[in-house]
């Protein structure tokens, strides 16, 4: 199963080798991560997701918790929680197709942030399973390039992930 | 008081009451060996290869519960270091190495001597650091000994560039240290305990099953109490050898791959199952598979969340440091308003005493050729089985943990997790430097033995009279005893070919040589060796090629999968 991984980190050099190394060590799926500083400079927020089973999950927790690096870690599936991803995507944008792409990146409120005579590029942002959906809209021949932060993840309301 | 970064590192394991670094010298650590030349406190052990510092440190702490340090240089000296990094992590001894690295402007440039040795490290440490000024030098020792000796124990490197402990700073030795991001815990949850003793009263099989741990967490005392308290059933592990007394008749033996029938059955067929401090490894209980039974519960105690419900899921877990959990555990079971079943224990001993009798551990002697498991026998009485031995990795490792009772704790040292040969002889070393007036054997095999032999040397200058034990098969015996079992007899590169006069090498160095090719001479030559009491003795015993290490369990079978001797081959 799809687990989304919240963790505090020491923002310190080598905090996220450790993290990913452990990863491979054990031979966990990593399926995205990702990490910038907090509002406390010296701590890290990563989000990784990854999937297993209940028991590969339990381990994955424990090592992570294990790291001396790691001050907290959280499975946001153990709650209610919401998830944002940041896709740009670069779009062959010419003659008929431009109305058609501008078009679909509304329906999926997404904004279109540079423009050429011949592309447009696209700032969308959503769950996962969204910025599948718009990308499966759009004629994947005309897709040229796609940037993807990977998930971020936040508990819902009194939910709070800190030190 | 100010200092420089070379005289901090040093001041920083005076404080922590660090007697020995064993260590070699290289250009990033020049200036700490100048700190070291300048001062009487810490004294340095010069080895021949990094490797051996490593590992003589590392039973240092085997042998004293106190953190082994190492000090090595860049580069070379780190590279050579790793294994003996990571056979301390696979069995969680508590040690610190400082390292040397290039100057901090040199970093990342390939500068001479250079590795990465943070991330070659990484994997097989607890934690390491890299000191970048050398303002954190002091505050990162401190952590390094904290985080290395607390919780479930293991390696941590210290890397100091050179610049920084050229660079001088105001000296300050913090008295304590708190790190927001690691929190061992302590006492186990109260609950849990009640539960599980409540579960071991109400046993009408049980089985105690101890490892390591309750070594490293200085808790064999009460083991051996709560064992003897409830009168059930008790094995250790090859890392938990001495936890629980060899001799007192509730000891069922080792168990695992080499453990022993009686061992291996009761674990199986046990219906409450306590894990003191052991990690149900693959060498240990088999397939995890064949080694689940319906209805059987376990409750395991461990200080590492990690560990439990990692191979085998457990009932009853419980984290918690050992010393706290047992002595809770003990006060329940005093204060028990049931009493353990009687009836049912004794049918159960009944039951072990059966699988007893099968004596899964003769071996027919020889008056021709000399039976490996007859040195080691002749060994404990020799020693009348109080000295510190260490091993190698082989079959000679196995014939020790099976054939040399240990009744105390931190008596057995030998490389479980990793395997590593090459460890027996530095880690003889340790031993002796800890415990100058012990006899110390180091068994071994001609195979291992080379693999750190250039530590003769070392014996000899700083006057460490360990007793080598070689069992010389000429075979790299436990790899010919596999390739004979699973390969079709296959002996492919398994041979000791072109080996030295052990006797004339020992001369060589110093020592005294002794061959050995009769058994009716074994006896004699141990008593002499242990008479030798200022002298390392290297006793070169001939033994027999074809001995293979019984009960086997092979890799990847279940536990009670036996192979109890040639005739189930």
């Amino acid at each position: 199963m799809r687990h989304i991984l919240s963790l505090l980190l020491e923002n310190e050099s080598g905090a996220l080798s450790r993290v990913a190394g452990l990863f491979s060590a054990r031979g966990y799926n990593i399926e995205a991560l990702s990490v910038a500083p907090t509002e406390d400079p010296t701590l890290s927020r990563m989000t990784i997701v990854t999937s297993g089973s209940d028991d590969v999950i339990e381990q994955i927790t424990k090592q992570l918790n294990k790291l001396i690096d790691v001050v907290k870690v959280f499975d946001l599936n153990e709650g209610r929680y919401i998830e944002r991803e940041l896709m740009l995507v670069k779009i062959r944008a010419e003659g008929t197709d431009r109305e058609e792409i501008k078009r679909t990146a509304d329906i999926f409120r997404g904004r279109v942030i540079d423009v050429t005579d011949r592309t447009y590029t696209i700032e969308l942002t959503g769950p996962r399973d969204k910025l599948d959906a718009f990308l499966e809209a759009i004629d994947s021949s005309l897709i040229l390039e796609t940037v993807r932060t990977g998930a971020s993840g936040i508990g819902r309301g009194e939910w709070i992930l800190r030190v | 008081m100010r200092l420089t970064g070379a005289e901090i590192a040093i001041q920083c394991l005076v404080e922590e009451n660090v007697p020995y670094v064993f260590g070699y010298p290289g250009g990033a650590v020049l200036h700490i060996y100048d700190a070291l030349f300048n001062q009487d406190k810490v004294r340095h052990i010069l080895v021949r290869h990094e490797q051996a510092a490593l590992h003589a440190a590392d039973a240092y702490a085997r042998a004293t519960g106190r953190p082994g340090v190492a000090l090595v240089t860049s580069g070379p000296g780190v590279t050579n270091a790793v294994t003996g990094i990571a056979t301390a992590y696979m069995d969680s001894i508590p040690m610190v190495i400082i390292s040397g690295q290039v100057p901090t402007p040199a970093i990342g440039l390939d500068a001479f001597q250079e590795v990465d040795t943070v991330g070659i490290t990484r994997p097989c440490v607890k934690h390491n650091f890299l000191v970048k000024h050398v303002d954190e030098l002091a505050s990162t020792m401190k952590k390094a000994f904290y985080v290395a000796t607390s919780g479930r124990p293991g390696p941590v490197l210290v890397d100091i560039p050179k610049d920084v402990s050229q660079h001088i700073t105001e000296f300050d030795y913090p008295k304590s240290v708190s790190m927001r991001s690691y929190n061992p815990v302590n006492k186990g949850h109260t609950g849990q305990i009640k539960k599980a003793v409540q579960m071991l009263m109400e046993a009408k099989r049980p089985m105690i099953y101890v490892g390591g741990g309750a070594i490293l967490g200085d808790a064999s005392h009460l083991v051996t109490k709560l064992v003897k308290d409830l009168g059930y059933p008790c094995t250790n592990t090859l890392m938990g050898l001495g936890a629980f007394p060899a001799t007192d008749p509730q000891f069922v033996g080792m168990l695992g791959m080499h453990g022993t029938y009686e061992a291996n059955l009761a674990m199986q067929h046990c219906d409450v199952l306590l894990a003191v401090g052991a990690r149900f490894d693959d060498r240990v209980i088999g397939n995890p598979q064949h080694f689940y039974v319906e209805g059987r519960r376990i409750i395991h105690i461990d200080i590492d969340p990690s560990s439990i419900s990692k191979r085998v899921r457990v009932d009853v877990p419980i984290v918690g440091n050992i010393i706290d959990v047992l002595n809770e555990m003990l006060k329940l079971v005093e204060e028990s308003p049931v009493s353990v079943d009687a009836l049912a224990l004794k049918q159960w001993w009944q039951q072990i005493n059966t699988w007893r009798e099968r004596q899964c551990l003769k071996y027919t002697n020889s008056t021709e050729i000399i039976k490996p498991q007859y040195v080691i026998e002749k060994l404990y009485e020799a020693t009348q089985g109080d000295a510190i031995v260490t091993s190698d990795v082989g079959q000679h490792q196995m014939w020790a943990a099976q054939y040399y009772k240990f009744d105390k704790p931190r008596r057995w040292l030998n490389s479980g997790g990793l395997g590593t040969m090459g460890f027996g002889l530095p880690a003889a070393m340790g031993a002796q430097l800890a415990f100058p007036d012990m006899p110390v054997a180091c068994v071994t095999g001609e195979a291992s033995i080379q693999m750190c032999i250039q530590e003769l040397s070392t014996c000899k200058q700083y006057h460490l009279p360990v007793k080598i034990v070689n069992l010389n098969n000429r075979y790299l015996g436990m790899v010919r005893q596999w390739q004979e079992i699973l390969h079709g007899n296959r002996y492919s590169e398994s041979y000791m070919d072109a080996l030295p006069d052990f006797v004339k090498l020992a001369e060589s160095y110093g020592h005294v040589g002794m061959r050995i090719e009769n058994p009716a001479d074994v006896e004699g030559a141990l008593k002499e060796a242990f008479s030798l009491k200022d002298r390392v003795v290297f006793l070169d015993f001939l033994t027999d090629q074809t001995e293979n290490v019984f009960p086997m369990v092979k890799a990847g079978a279940g536990l009670t999968e036996m192979l109890l001797g040639a005739e189930d081959l």
